[in-house]
């Protein structure tokens, strides 16, 4: 054979394959959520504590990333938005994603605890399975609520961070729980819309896949309004007050209006501009979370300065 | 041509060496800063090996 450009193999990987395992872009929103839950529990963890529990919640979220890319290498090599990741790209075998993912799982979940306690370490365990095995594993290809049930595994952190401060759980950790989870549908799915038909070539069973386009802009719009119930509500709980109810009432108006006008959208008007607003929706559900829990902590911070702001 | 030739691949490998190594030196330094932290925030360390630990004494003879 004289073309040795077609047999030869793909480049070996580098270290930015290998963190590219992780997720690193989940993972941000991983440490700034569990980051908020960390500032807005009462009691004070010493700054080294905090920031290594920080560190070890973002890398067990890595590591249940490794898990999954591991496990779904077949569905990530046939959609045009995962061909490129490191296993379906040929540079990280399935089997080394495993290891890293086993490895990194049980060196965060140890850490976590020697760093802050048994109750923060048992959740970030419980997370990563949720996630790797749960939703990975078994909900993913199986059922149209995939994304609704295995919302779950990203709403953790927050709850990890506000037990790494205090030990325990609380109702506020549980409504932090609450935004994560109600607002990761309607997130998922309007990447979803304007991904067309990425999730039915890898059979992947998304709603948009089993019910339709149109009925997933009417879940979308539906999830929206209990999503801005539970914000605002989050406003009157003890986490809560003032600047955050003020900031809260402005994101979940904006959010309302732009869910409904998906949910008015033919899929012929949102094909004519290239799905526009599905994408500005999504880009808009991210700031959204952000700015929800950067509210939470200037709440907190307010309350903690002696200012005026608590309820 | 020498044996010494630099590849593309030796790039990526020392990349990927370096970037082991400092993943590896930060682990050391967050186990020692989270080992200061918890010392710091426990009750001092009563360095009296082989001897009589004044608070374990009876308050009368500890005076």
């Amino acid at each position: 054979m004289s073309d040795t450009a077609a047999i030869s193999p793909p480049r070996e990987a580098g270290f930015g394959d290998y963190v590219a395992l992780l997720k690193p872009r989940v993972m941000s929103l991983v440490v700034f959520t569990a980051l908020a839950g960390l500032v807005v529990a009462p009691g004070a963890l010493h700054p080294m504590l905090g920031f290594a529990a920080i560190l070890f919640i973002a890398l067990g979220a890595g590591a249940s990333g490794a898990l999954n890319m591991w496990w779904d290498a077949d569905i990530d090599a046939v959609m045009r938005r995962t061909a490129r990741r490191p296993v379906p790209g040929g540079l990280v075998t399935p089997a080394e994603a495993r290891d890293i993912g086993v490895g990194l799982s049980l060196l965060s979940v140890a850490m976590l605890y020697l760093a802050t306690n048994w109750v923060a370490a048992a959740l970030l365990a419980f997370t990563i399975f949720f996630y790797a095995v749960i939703y990975t594993m078994w909900l993913k290809r199986w059922t149209p609520q995939n994304i609704v049930i295995g919302g779950a595994a990203g709403a953790f952190p927050p709850v990890i961070g506000w037990a790494a401060a205090t030990g325990g759980i609380a109702p506020e950790a549980v409504w932090m729980f609450a935004l994560i989870f109600l607002w990761t549908p309607p997130h998922f799915w309007a990447l979803a819309l304007f991904m067309k038909d990425d999730y039915s070539r890898a059979g992947v069973p998304m709603l948009t896949v089993t019910h339709g386009r149109a009925e997933t802009r009417r879940q979308i719009w539906l999830y929206t309004l209990v999503l801005a119930a539970a914000a605002l509500g989050i406003g009157f709980s003890g986490i809560g007050g003032p600047v955050y109810l003020a900031v809260a009432a402005l994101l979940n108006a904006r959010f309302v209006w732009h869910g409904w006008k998906l949910k008015r959208r033919s899929e012929a008007e949102a094909e004519a501009d290239g799905y526009a607003a599905e994408k500005r929706f999504f880009r808009l559900s991210l700031s959204y979370l952000f700015l929800h829990f950067l509210a939470m902590m200037a709440q907190a911070w307010l309350v903690r300065a002696g200012l005026p702001g608590g309820w | 041509m020498g044996l010494n030739r630099e590849h593309e691949l030796h790039g990526r490998r020392r990349g990927r060496n370096l970037g082991v190594a400092v993943a590896l030196g930060a682990f050391v330094l967050i186990v020692f800063g989270i080992t200061i932290a918890k010392l710091s925030n426990g009750q001092m360390i009563e360095g009296f090996d082989h001897a009589l630990r004044p608070s374990l004494l009876p308050q009368e003879e500890a005076r």
